[in-house]
């Protein structure tokens, strides 16, 4: 835990300082009241309503973001073997060609099925 | 040679002073690297536009990022009325924080003396270091989705989803580049990984002793290019800027932020993430803060408080390069930067760490070198024929494509409502092709500007 300590402090210090900036911003600058300046900015037209609580976005980045986390974890599944790789020898070998080929598989659905094209 | 190379054993014995006064340090220099990398990359990419750049703040302008800085101190702090107020105001520290944050664990030197006390020139270090430092990049992100979604706006939606995207697809091939160093090194901690990079071995031809060299930019090269390459898409830097494309969503994420200081804090964490993954790049492939060769030959380069001025050396140079490659490249277009990383990067990152995995079990001792030999083999032919296989799909997609394109653009050649629109013919002359030459003389009349 004793190696935690340290970051504990910078991040200390980096929220303190971010939540200080953050918080005094409205305080330094002058206030001029104007109906138009408090639209979204939209280039000049009249701004797109948005619903509250967010609105829809394509559905495309979903699966993108679904996409990450698989390939995510198959990184943090070759983390450990490549710091263990001296020790585990050619077994951890075997074992990752068959790993890495069965996300393969996987990737190669995804590609003919077009989830990596974008349009 | 004889390094005082930290290990993990040296770190956690620090008292808290220390450690504050660490802290503190890595803080002051980020800001004020800040404030510099912004003048120098202005400065060095006017040159490179023959211009001057910033010049009348301070002597050659180098007060400039500090006048910047009042400046968005003193503007009014815009808050449209759409947006989400706690979401809105925690954005900006959700992306500094975590910016700050992975520097904790990039190693500054070796062992030095600090008030009587020994310690690492390295604020922390832990058995998975460089997982801080992804982990701090994945929390980034947060903060530009959470800056996009409390915006309420569509183009801060929009840029906030565009980034993300990216962001996370170049993470991928990110993490997948720093494989083959820890394969090489053997751990996660990054100043054991340093400490790796030491002295080189010796190749011995005709009696001649040749060090070889031992950052891992050399033996590890496809790794390195990769993650330079994902490194500028990271930070969405050029030519990955996709989330400013100014030209057709403003400001991207940061729209609403005005010019205020909650703005500052974004353009702060861009500028502190280029030094993090500069610092990583120097830490995992550029030997850290070791010397460079011609340097190295003096025994005490690697001693003392030398090898921090060796670090911020490869730091400026690293920061020189994102501004390089900034004048040099053009924006690509988003479905471009998409299908790079997820079509090329990652396919040819996993394969070359399967090829790098093979050479390192081929130098293991008591090994079958022939089975392996043989079932690199198999693989390699294996990855060929199914290669082929998709080369050959693709061609043929291709090809239907291009068919389909030319039917449709001979049928609206022909008949130009043939799409359902009033199409004009593809093949009517210009106008300037077929104006008589008796008009062009007596009817054409020049009309100047500003007449009406």
């Amino acid at each position: 835990m004793e190696l935690y300590v340290p970051i504990l402090v910078l991040a200390v210090l980096a929220a303190g300082f971010a939540v200080f900036s953050v918080g005094i911003a409205p305080f330094t600058g002058p206030k001029r009241w104007n109906r138009a300046k408090l639209d979204a900015y939209e280039c000049g037209i009249e701004p797109t309503p948005q619903p509250v609580g967010g609105g829809r976005f394509p559905l495309k980045y979903m699966i993108t973001a679904m996409l990450f986390i698989v390939f995510d974890i198959e990184i943090i599944f070759l983390y450990p073997w490549a710091v263990a790789f001296d020790r585990l020898g050619v077994f951890g070998l075997v074992e990752m060609v068959l790993f890495i080929v069965t996300v393969l598989v996987a990737y190669a659905y995804v590609w003919r099925r077009r989830g990596l094209d974008w349009d | 040679m004889n390094n005082p190379a930290p290990n993990l054993s040296d770190f956690g014995h620090d008292p808290l002073w220390l450690s504050i006064i660490k802290a503190l340090f890595i803080f002051v220099f980020l800001m004020v690297g800040v404030l510099l990398g912004v003048w120098t990359e202005r400065k060095l990419i006017s040159r490179m536009q023959h211009r001057y750049g910033p010049n009348r703040a301070g002597k050659f302008g180098l007060l400039q990022s500090v006048a910047d800085g009042l400046k968005m101190g003193l503007k009014e702090d815009l808050m449209p009325r759409t947006v989400d107020k706690v979401i809105y105001f925690l954005a900006p520290v959700i992306i500094a924080v975590p910016a700050f944050l992975a520097f904790s664990v990039v190693p500054f030197g070796p062992m030095v003396s600090i008030f009587g006390v020994r310690t690492p020139l390295q604020l922390t270090d832990l058995p998975v270091a460089v997982l801080l430092v992804l982990a701090t990049a994945s929390i980034g992100v947060y903060g530009i989705v959470l800056a996009g979604w409390g915006s309420r706006s569509p183009y801060a939606i929009l840029g906030g989803l565009r980034s993300s995207a990216q962001v996370v697809s170049y993470e991928i091939a990110m993490g997948l580049s720093f494989v083959a160093v820890f394969l090489q090194a053997g751990t996660l901690s990054t100043s054991e990984i340093v400490a790796k990079q030491a002295g080189g071995g010796t190749w011995d031809i005709l009696g001649m002793h040749i060090p070889t060299p031992s950052w891992y930019v050399f033996s590890l090269l496809p790794s390195f290019l990769i993650y330079a390459i994902t490194m500028l898409g990271e930070t969405n830097r050029v030519p990955f800027d996709l989330p400013e494309g100014e030209g057709e969503l403003v400001g991207g994420f940061h729209t609403e932020y005005s010019s205020s200081l909650k703005f500052a804090m974004f353009m702060l964490a861009e500028y502190v993430n280029v030094f993090t993954v500069s610092a990583i790049a120097i830490t995992l492939f550029l030997g850290g803060w070791h010397a460079p060769w011609p340097i190295s030959i003096w025994d005490g380069a690697n001693t003392g408080w030398w090898p921090m001025l060796w670090f911020f050396g490869k730091l400026v140079l690293a920061f020189c390069f994102f501004v390089w490659v900034r004048a040099s490249l053009p924006r690509v277009r988003y479905d471009q930067l998409m299908a790079f990383g997820w079509k090329v990067l990652i396919p040819l990152n996993l394969a070359w760490i399967l090829l790098a995995a093979t050479f390192r079990a081929l130098r293991l001792p008591e090994v079958d070198r022939g089975g392996i030999l043989a079932l690199g083999a198999v693989i390699v032919i294996g990855a060929f024929a199914i290669w082929l296989r998709f080369d050959t799909t693709n061609q043929r997609r291709r090809e239907r494509k291009a068919a389909e394109v030319e039917e449709e653009f001979e049928q609206l050649r022909e008949e130009p409502t043939a799409g359902g629109f009033p199409v004009p013919p593809l093949d009517l002359p210009h106008y300037h092709g077929v104006v008589p030459a008796a008009r062009l003389h007596h009817e054409a009349k020049e009309v100047t500007s500003g007449s009406n």
